[in-house]
């Protein structure tokens, strides 16, 4: 065991799991934006012809994960765990949708970290030989957010210029022991266990100020951990600070004497929407960072245009209750280290 | 103590980075906006009144037409529009208030007409309720003992 840790936050992965497959499902805002392109699935209609927004939500962790499968030429009874979560109380869009799938279920909340928090335990377990397939899965419905943590949709008000808008997909991905799954690109190597991390801000409508000392604590753990530097990496990935989030981010680590060259920072809330989509300082949710990572960043690293990426998902671990009584919002983030592999002679 | 410290730093940071609203913008688009739902209120009582109402009856069918105009909006899915646009010009008016009770009506449908739609339907408006009664009370007490 004592091989494996680094440090005190990190673990690293001998084995190299693979991502045998992934995919990304979204609603028709997100397929309007830029990377409309890259997912699997742009749905016409977010609610996905439901009857509700939480039944809508299901259905597309309940696709995507199908879909990840489909790919992966796998049935659902040959995945050892299924490993998500999501936004809603009671995590219900990952557990109804594991009622359908008949997979056995970890529920994991890491709010919108929890594609990390997912892709880093489902590694370790594959890595100790507890698990041969792990399906990592979350969603989140713009629509299924606002009602539980701001105000009904058809409400005049007006947003903040910090808010965020929280981005209505799923995103999932396979994780494999490295023997069963040759053809993979994709291997994750280390995973980084963030800290909850408070700087006292209480706006629920600045998520980003919240999640950005998170994301450079974990980040600057990890690179004491393993002693690598930012060239170590093509990208350091944080998974929905906004735009304002990853100015703070950067700020925090050059006052930590280890400033991040911005052309290796990209924020998935800040690639997923343009300007004109009104999403103020970017998009947020679970969702948000899953379909960019399977939307996009997987795809570049499985052909070979990006070889290592630090994929770093934050998550603001409030509630509508806890804003209410005027707390502070705690914050985490979780890193794992997802690599190209080439390919076997 | 250090942490403390950190922290006060960090908010001042945040403060200084934080993108702000453009109050002038906003100031402008919530006076014409609601000046224009005002105007359209007197020009309901002018014409209730101009058809024979006495002045009490013409505000009572202002604020019914109001208060219809902006459910019926609300509705259609162009009062949160109008909102986003207007800000406190569209909240402030009695249209405000309407879409405030309306959209959370319409939202919580799903979840039954007891204890959904009747339960959170002034789940918004119900503070508006309290405080604007409970002053209206204190208000008439202090004018039952003083104003006469």
């Amino acid at each position: 065991m004592a091989d494996k840790r680094m440090g005190a936050q990190t673990v690293a992965l001998p084995s190299t799991p693979r991502l045998a497959a992934w995919s990304a499902i979204v609603g028709p805002k997100e397929g309007e934006g830029p990377l409309g392109a890259c997912f699997d699935r742009v749905e016409t209609d977010d609610m996905c012809g439901q009857e509700s927004f939480e039944k809508a939500e299901r259905s597309l962790f309940t696709s995507c994960a199908r879909l990840t499968l489909d790919k992966a030429g796998i049935r659902p009874q040959d995945v050892h765990a299924l490993l998500g979560g999501d936004l809603l109380n009671q995590i219900i869009s990952a557990g109804f949708a594991a009622r359908q799938l008949g997979i056995p279920f970890y529920g994991l909340y890491g709010a919108c970290s929890t594609m990390a928090e997912s892709l880093a335990l489902g590694s370790m377990l594959v890595d100790g030989g507890h698990c041969a397939r792990v399906l990592c899965a979350t969603s989140s419905h713009f629509s299924t957010a606002e009602r539980q943590y701001r105000s009904p949709l058809e409400l005049g008000t007006q947003r903040t210029p910090t808010a965020q808008w929280t981005v209505t997909g799923s995103g999932s991905a396979l994780v494999c022991e490295a023997n069963a799954a040759r053809d993979a690109r994709v291997c994750v190597t280390h995973v980084t266990t963030g800290k909850v991390i408070d700087l006292g801000v209480k706006d629920a409508n600045n998520m980003g100020a919240a999640m950005a000392p998170a994301a450079a604590d974990t980040l600057l753990a990890h690179l004491q951990d393993t002693g690598r530097d930012y060239a170590d990496y093509d990208l350091i990935v944080t998974g929905d600070l906004g735009s304002l989030g990853r100015e703070l981010m950067l700020e925090l680590l050059r006052r930590e004497g280890r400033a991040l060259p911005p052309e290796r920072s990209v924020d998935c809330g800040m690639l997923i929407y343009d300007a004109s989509q009104d999403a103020h300082a970017g998009g947020s949710g679970c969702g948000c960072s899953a379909s960019v990572l399977c939307g996009k960043l997987l795809g570049q690293l499985a052909c070979g245009e990006l070889h290592r990426i630090l994929f770093m998902a934050t998550g603001a671990l409030l509630s509508p209750t806890t804003t209410m009584q005027g707390e502070t919002i705690p914050s985490i983030a979780h890193a794992v280290v997802l690599e190209h592999v080439g390919k076997e002679e | 103590m250090k942490q403390s410290r950190s922290v006060q730093e960090y908010l001042q940071l945040v403060e200084r980075l934080a993108p702000k609203s453009d109050m002038g913008k906003g100031l402008v688009r919530a006076f014409w906006v609601g000046g224009l739902i005002c105007v359209l209120g007197q020009a309901i009582t002018d014409l209730a009144m101009a058809l024979g109402m006495d002045r009490q009856s013409a505000g009572t069918v202002c604020s019914i037409a109001l208060v219809f105009a902006s459910a019926l909006a609300t509705g259609l899915g162009v009062y949160d529009q109008l909102g986003k646009y207007a800000g406190a010009g569209s909240i402030v008016p009695i249209t405000g208030f309407a879409n405030s009770v309306v959209a959370p009506a319409m939202e919580f449908k799903r979840e039954g007409y007891v204890m959904g739609v009747g339960a959170k339907m002034f789940s918004l408006a119900g503070p508006v309720l309290v405080y604007g009664i409970g002053s209206s009370v204190i208000v008439g007490l202090i004018y039952f003992f003083l104003g006469r």
